[in-house]
């Protein structure tokens, strides 16, 4: 028998039951109000009084409304289906609701029962299956999505029977499987998972190491991140978090990419499905939306149901991983979700942390970049989930909890700058306190030499030293005044002037400059690095900074011309002139 | 508001502070509006049978004693198009000696729109200040405030906006707005003879602080019936956002809770929220645009209420006084449309987006020249020329006294590269700079 409750307390979105049995931490509830249920989750408990948070608006809500316990914590439903869709933080198909305005207390289906598949079985009968085993496949838009066995099952079970390659429905049973205790199970293509709960359905997780390519020069060439991997983007309002966030999901080389829209701005949810059907994934042709599944839980929605939000984005992303395939999952912004555990514990009284942010902020922090990462499959096969979150701190303050727990376990940091968002040097990314430690790791070192070249990483680090010389020199001739110093200072600052135009600044509106794949990359930065090793003969500063003008120029209309096209050729040609000019060595 | 018969009256109460009354009661709905001794409360908290209730305009002179009903509703407006053209008080109640309005009852803070159903923002608002249209182009269906320091012109400046837009319906929500404010603004509009287009809910300086929380979402309570029911574009004004947070942070800290950042409550982001996100474009052709006021404290934008609202708003707008010219500007480095980008060489000539870049790069030369100037340094020539175009630059474009369109605005700008540099020296694409640089 179910739990039952009555309401006994409201204040906002935090109602207090009376129960008649036993509840569980975490446990979902329905709460009944003027004919609409009203989804919570239990996240207190005191004698038989629960506390539950309501993920909807609690208004008209009376003393004595009842509410029915689930016996189940938030769970997920997965299956073939979800990719192109649209779902709010509890993942709910956005599209199925009727009417302008969210209706509360409408709950829909993430799944289509009507929809029919082609399955390939994967196993025979008389094969030894354990939880999360590939047993079949079907393909959703050009993807080979695995029909696994259940993620619950404990033990081995033989598989006893199997169905024949065909079309079939998400709810009709493909396997009949049975453990030595004769206990059968019939499988379809449906799992559950509770989101909160961590999928370990692999042998390992090894250090990741192959690039995560994503067309962005600041990150791919300065800081990369690898597959598998995670980074965080902290930045002020107006510094180009969003910009920098589509950037990476639309060029990214992954197989599925989820974007959790947590707390953000409806418009920019409205931006990714009105766009992404349109724009082709520049690694396979196909278009963008084929691959991405949106979790919106925009700023104006329940804030209980913004932590819902990204653990519902983890779950589906694990789910994908458990494939074999590469997801990319990117959450903007996790301070919002932090910002309503705060609201919550606020309203429980709790005893507040730094910043009235709940004291266990860093753990939580913690456990979810530690859902990420690049496993081997119990099969041997890898898959991975990279995850890259934005901040947004109070203040643009980089010192204040979230951040700063968040630096803790992200190995990839781009800080977004206000001074480079000012001065419209995009991405804002700054090029001296970002880092990547990916670009320590000697698997990376090797990976990288094996697809680029092998003093690859040595460029890379001339380039950063260049950039943070530039900056010193630049302090020192704000103080000492341009006639202050001598013209080789000048030269030194501009070359690492070059270093910004041309490798860093990047035009994400324009049709070519936007993505720079890899061999693009490499041809920029070996380019770049010529300059700045060759030596230049300058009489005065003026000529360092009129010729730098016009390299530069030179360089910027390249990156704005197709690769390799006559007209970057006529360019390639003037900017020789150029060098040559000068050029004393 | 009226009462209707058999209604319980409940005439104990147990507790009182500045704020709140509380009292027991039976079979009450969570935010649901009582009259006490004729004030408006609203429910804000049900605790077995103990109910607590803010009271709008405080709770000086309430007995004991008094007389409690409860309405079985939450604030609601009655709409209809006898909207148009009529001011209200923050609950609605008429203040220009009109007649009630007859119409629809809604509650006011009503759901969200379905992401889905939204369209993406694809309407330019043309306001012919550069600053706006050429540097930060405003779109329908876009939330964005001005950020200025109380001694700015923001509300004429506003005011001249709502002007110039092209909408359907202006709705006027006025929070802690002085008296003299109120009457420049339905002089402006009544001398437009744009008074049939006009709505206004009002919360003067005069009223209590409290009942300006209503005023947001009275506005768009009127504004989604215009914009969902009538296809209509409705362009909300809201002045000032920093008084709305400030009663928001009155009643937190009356109801006990821990503050956060400057004292504003935990849940500023959400509550701002909840009513920017209310702009919208609809595909039916019907819009909600938001332009507000958040006022600043000597130009500080990581106060809390700034803070939060640039995170929440597609870009902000920020005043400043620039000393070389003597007039306002809208600063090309503070402000940002988030949205221009839908319109600018879209619906603007092609050469928009690269224009608008270069020529706040070459401001910010100049902003770097001015610091060498204030450290005693000798100026480059190419220092020289680009003060002088900053200078040109912010009093022909910048000014918020400028009236152009987008066209005439790049053209201008062309005009000052032309005047002050050589075509290398502002890095745009070369096929744009053939097309556009100034013959001799």
């Amino acid at each position: 028998m179910a739990t039952k409750g009555t309401v006994r307390g409201v204040i906002a979105n935090m109602v207090t039951l009376k129960v008649d049995g036993p509840v569980a931490q975490n446990e979902i509830c329905y709460i009944e109000t003027g004919g609409d249920r009203l989804m919570s989750e239990v996240i207190k408990v005191v004698g038989d009084n629960v506390y539950v948070q309501v993920f909807e608006s609690t208004r008209g809500l009376k003393v004595g409304a009842p509410a029915e316990f689930t016996g189940h914590m938030l769970e997920v439903t997965l299956g073939p289906g979800m990719l192109s869709h649209n779902y709010d933080g509890l993942q709910n198909d956005l599209d199925k609701m009727t009417g302008v305005f969210l209706k509360r207390g409408e709950y829909t289906f993430p799944l289509d029962y009507e929809q029919i598949w082609h399955f390939k079985p994967l196993v025979a009968v008389g094969d030894i299956v354990m939880a999360s085993d590939w047993m079949g496949e079907v393909v959703e838009n050009f993807q080979k999505l695995k029909i696994m066995a259940p993620f619950g099952l404990e033990g081995r079970y033989t598989v006893k029977s199997v169905a024949a390659e065909g079309d079939y429905h998400i709810n009709d049973t493909i396997a009949v499987i049975e453990n030595g205790n004769g206990d059968s199970v019939n499988v379809n293509m449906i799992q559950k998972w509770p989101v909160k709960v961590p999928m370990t359905n692999y042998l390992e997780k090894p250090r990741p190491f192959k690039l995560l390519e994503t067309g962005v020069r600041s990150i791919d060439t300065l800081n990369p991140i690898v597959e598998g991997g995670t980074g965080f983007i902290p930045g002020p309002f107006g510094t180009g978090k969003t910009v920098l966030q589509h950037a990476i999901s639309k060029q990214a080389e992954a197989d599925i990419v989820i974007i959790a829209a947590c707390g953000e701005r409806a418009n920019e949810v409205v931006e990714i499905f009105t766009e992404f059907p349109e724009l082709d994934d520049p690694h396979t042709g196909r278009k963008l939306m084929e691959r991405t599944i949106i979790i919106a839980n925009t700023s104006n929605m329940p804030v209980a149901a913004r932590e819902a939000s990204v653990y519902t984005a983890m779950a589906i992303a694990e789910y994908y991983r458990s494939m074999g395939l590469r997801v990319l999952l990117m959450a903007d912004s996790t301070s919002r979700w932090a910002q309503a555990l705060r609201e919550m514990s606020n309203r429980m009284e709790e005893l507040p942390g730094p910043d009235a942010f709940p004291m266990d902020i860093s753990s939580i922090i913690a456990n979810f970049y530690g859902r990420a990462g690049y496993v081997k499959l119990n099969n041997g096969q890898p898959g991975s989930i990279t995850f890259i979150g934005t901040v947004s701190p109070a203040g643009g303050n980089l010192k204040e909890p979230v951040t700063e727990n968040t630096k803790k376990v992200a190995r990839c940091f781009y800080a977004l700058e206000q001074e480079r968002a000012d001065r419209k040097r995009y991405p804002a990314i700054n090029p001296i306190d970002s880092y990547s430690k990916y670009l320590d790791y000697p698997e990376f070192k090797q990976y990288i030499s094996g697809i680029i070249d092998d003093d690859w990483t040595d460029k890379v680090n001339e380039l950063k030293t260049r950039l943070q010389r530039g900056k010193e020199i630049s302090e020192q001739i704000n103080i000492l005044g341009d006639d202050g110093v001598p013209v080789d200072y000048h030269v030194t600052f501009w070359k690492s002037e070059l270093i910004d135009f041309i490798v860093l600044q990047q035009d994400a509106f324009d049709e070519i400059d936007a993505v720079t794949p890899l061999a693009r990359q490499r041809a920029i930065v070996d380019r770049v690095i010529s300059i700045c090793r060759s030596q230049f003969k300058f009489d005065s500063f003026l000529e360092v900074i009129d010729w730098f003008k016009q390299v530069i120029n030179m360089l910027k209309q390249m990156n704005y011309s197709k690769f390799e096209s006559d007209q970057y050729r006529e360019f390639e040609q003037k900017l020789q002139q150029l060098l040559d000019e000068r050029k004393t060595a | 508001m009226t009462t209707k018969a058999f209604q319980k009256i409940y005439t104990k109460i147990s507790q009182i502070t500045k704020a709140t009354c509380s009292l027991h009661a039976q079979d009450v709905g969570y935010d649901e509006l009582a009259l006490i001794d004729g004030r408006l409360a609203q429910v804000v908290k049900i605790e077995g049978d103990e109910v607590t209730l803010q009271v709008f305009q405080g709770t000086g002179g309430i007995p004991t004693d008094a007389q409690v009903i409860f309405m079985g509703k939450a604030p609601s407006l009655k709409v209809s198009d006898q909207l148009a053209g009529r001011f209200f008080n923050a609950y609605g109640d008429p203040i220009d000696g009109g007649p009630a309005v007859e119409g629809k009852e809604v509650e006011i803070g009503g759901p969200s729109v379905n992401p889905v159903r939204r369209k993406q923002p694809s309407e330019l608002i043309a306001t012919g200040i550069a600053g706006i249209d050429l540097n930060n182009t405003l779109v329908s269906g876009q939330k964005i405030p001005f950020f200025a320091d109380p001694d700015q012109p923001f509300n004429q400046v506003m005011a001249t906006v709502a002007m110039r837009a092209k909408a359907d319906k202006i709705i006027l929500g006025g929070m802690g707005m002085t008296n003299d404010d109120y009457l420049y603004f339905r002089n402006v509009f009544s001398n437009a003879g744009a008074m049939d287009r006009i709505i206004g809910f009002m919360n003067t300086t005069e009223n209590p602080a409290v009942e300006r929380l209503l005023v947001p979402d009275m506005a768009l309570t009127a504004a989604e019936y215009f914009a969902v029911e009538k296809n209509e574009k409705v362009l909300v004004l809201l002045s000032d956002m920093t008084s709305y947070a400030d009663a928001l942070a009155i009643v937190s800290n009356r109801m006990d809770q821990i503050p956060s950042k400057d004292s504003m409550p935990g849940s500023l982001y959400s509550d701002l929220a909840k009513i920017y996100e209310k702009a919208v474009q609809f595909p039916a052709g019907g819009s909600i645009t938001i332009i507000a006021v958040t006022t600043l404290s000597g130009g500080d934008i990581t106060h809390a209420v700034p803070d939060n609202t640039g995170y929440i708003t597609e870009g902000q707008l920020f005043l400043r006084r620039d000393t070389e010219i003597g007039k306002v500007i809208v600063d090309p480095f503070r402000s940002l449309s988030r949205l221009k980008q839908l319109v600018n060489g879209k619906k603007t000539r092609a050469d928009h987006p690269q224009v608008m870049n270069a020529a706040v790069r070459l401001y910010a030369d100049a902003s770097n020249a001015r610091t060498k100037v204030e450290n005693g340094f000798d100026l480059t020539d190419y220092d020289e020329r680009a003060l002088a175009f900053a200078k040109d630059y912010s009093e022909q474009l910048l000014a918020i006294d400028v009236n152009l369109d987008t066209t005439q605005m790049l053209d201008v700008t062309w005009g000052l590269f032309g005047k002050y540099f050589k075509p290398d020296e502002v890095n745009i694409k070369s096929a744009l700079v053939e097309q556009y640089w100034p013959k001799e």
